[in-house]
């Protein structure tokens, strides 16, 4: 793939609060608080961006079809280049990769990347229903699929496979919660112990309802701008270094159990044994880190990467994804929170400002909102916006974004660099 | 849609209904449905590089080629497995239910369903299952369940 493209640098950003239920301010109004706040940190103005990248999930959760262009009228973009991009849990990191190639290739020179859903306005069993629909609606939905039973089954064959235990899975949800203490934008910050989780309700065996992520109501924002652009705004730009994305199969049921796809920092000699992916772990979030890598330069990701924001939809994707991004090989993710190497101050740390557990899963918005934690992570500006140091990595380098659709139908990872 | 019930004011909220009647086609993957109604389960294998299908599909993702339908091995073993306690509103009066991944001897994919067990027993890795048939055809994937063997 072409690599004589343009570098693109993330120059501002905005979250709004995650709350459960925001019957106050619509996703227009969402949409605006976020780039407000981007605006104004940056000091630029709506007249500077040349078009907009939209990112939500589901027009049943919005009630509304292409509500992305009623949230450019809102914002003050109609009249420029937009599109929507979708593409599952995906949406946002997905749409981020798209205004970095809306950069990269001289079609703009500025681009927002703008995502935003409101899950609120279903109750929790039919907001079930309808992002199962985003599986086989054939074969697994009708089943009474869903994607907690979905990520349960990959789970559970994990454990069987590696020994990962339900206690590490507790542990993700206690070091993300107790981040979320410290990010007044999170939905749910909580002091919690690994006894809490393990005793909270059984949704989908093994997976319990402190595992698992929250819906959320909210809306965040990235400017995204040319070398030339980047050097004449105020505050400090990062530099986005290499996205990679891939995909797989919808259906579990058909994802093969073949070779491991080797990262550059792992041999054969490591997966002699291993079926893969089979169902114990996601080949598109492996494939899609390995093209960042390589567009990136990264060889020692374990080494190289400062911190990550990792999918935790469920506390076990989050081990998963440590494998995935090659931080530990497969079969050590639960010894690597155990061993407290994705805590604050570990080796790599993981979903500093709480992650889609506590921090809040508004779908189209989480990409986006992820890329914004970077973003002030690599600044070193968290204090500012987060109103403490707590949560600041200190002197970052080089953070990576992930997120994905499905159970890795589509998935997106971001290597961003400070400069 | 149409009128909405008012939930709130301040800010002024209403709820309405969301119905539609959707037509769903199985389209090319009919013949998985129909045969289920004969107490046959069919898989594909592909007519060009011969991988077999848990999951029926007309035609082969790896080359393309178009499928032959197979009959698969109505015993199987769980491959993975969850109890659900909670589902999406649809399926609300249902839990709790096992899901199961079955595994086919001599066939290189799975097959989702749903695994029926007596209470006190519990679903594990490796478990010897066989496919049951609905007695009253529903024309969904339920028309296939299985149970221990």
């Amino acid at each position: 793939m072409a690599d004589n493209q343009r570098k693109v640098y993330m120059i501002a950003g905005g979250v709004t609060p995650f709350k459960k239920i925001n019957f106050n301010d619509d996703f227009r109004l969402n949409v605006k608080h976020s780039l407000d706040y981007a605006l104004k940190d940056s000091g630029m103005k709506t007249e500077d961006i040349d078009g907009s990248v939209s990112a939500y999930f589901s027009d049943h959760l919005q009630g509304q079809l292409i509500a992305g262009a009623m949230s450019n009228d809102f914002i003050g973009l109609a009249g420029k280049p937009s599109k929507r991009i979708e593409g599952g849990g995906a949406t946002g990191g997905l749409a981020f990769q798209t205004a970095y190639e809306e950069i990269a290739s001289g079609t703009m020179d500025t681009c927002l990347a703008y995502g935003f859903e409101n899950m609120s306005h279903v109750g929790t069993w039919r907001g079930n229903d309808i992002i199962a629909l985003g599986s086989d609606a054939s074969f697994d939905y009708p089943l009474g699929g869903f994607y907690t039973a979905y990520y349960a089954l990959m789970a559970t064959r994990h454990m069987y496979e590696f020994g990962t235990t339900e206690k590490q899975m507790a542990m993700v949800s206690v070091k993300n919660h107790g981040n979320a203490m410290h990010n007044p934008y999170a939905q749910a910050p909580m002091d919690i112990t690994v006894e809490d989780v393990l005793k909270s309700p059984v949704v989908s065996s093994p997976i319990k309802m402190l595992d698992i992520c929250l819906m959320s109501d909210g809306a965040a924002c990235a400017i995204l701008a040319s070398e030339e652009v980047a050097k004449s705004v105020s505050g400090k730009p990062v530099l986005i270094k290499s996205i990679g994305s891939s995909s797989d199969t919808m259906r579990l049921a058909d994802r093969p159990f073949g070779k491991v796809p080797l990262l550059p920092n792992e041999n054969d000699s490591m997966y002699r044994d291993l079926k893969y992916p089979g169902v114990h772990s996601f080949r598109a979030g492996r494939l899609a880190a390995r093209m960042a890598y390589r567009k990136a330069g990264i060889t020692s990701p374990e080494k190289e990467i400062d911190f990550a924001e990792l999918y935790d939809a469920y506390t076990s994707a989050e081990i998963q994804a440590y494998e995935d991004m090659g931080f530990c090989p497969y079969g050590q993710g639960g010894k690597f929170v155990e061993d407290g190497r994705s805590m604050l101050d570990g080796d790599i740390p993981v979903n500093m400002e709480g992650g889609l557990q506590a921090s809040g899963h508004a779908i189209g918005a989480t990409g986006i909102m992820q890329a914004v934690y970077a973003f002030w992570q690599l600044q070193e500006t968290v204090h500012k916006h987060l109103g403490s140091n707590r949560l600041q990595v200190k002197n970052p380098q080089r953070g990576l974004i992930h997120s994905h659709a499905g159970t890795g139908a589509y998935e997106a990872v971001t290597i961003m660099e400070a400069v | 849609m149409g009128y909405g019930r008012l939930l709130k004011i301040d800010p002024v909220v209403v709820e309405w209904n969301y119905n539609i009647e959707y037509r769903h086609s199985y389209a090319e993957d009919s013949p998985f449905f129909m045969a289920l109604g004969r107490g046959r389960l069919l898989g594909s294998k592909c007519k060009s590089c011969g991988f077999k299908y848990g999951t029926y599909r007309k035609y082969c993702m790896y080359c393309g080629s178009e499928t032959d339908d197979i009959e698969l091995p109505l015993h199987g073993k769980v491959h993975s497995f969850t109890t659900c306690y909670y589902s999406g509103e649809t399926f609300r009066g249902d839990v709790p239910y096992t899901l199961v991944l079955v595994e086919f001897p001599g066939v290189d994919s799975l097959f989702m369903s749903r695994l029926f067990i007596n209470s006190g027993e519990k679903p594990e890795i490796g478990m010897d299952i066989v496919a049951q048939f609905k007695k009253f055809q529903t024309f969904t994937v339920n028309d296939v369940y299985f149970v221990p063997a």
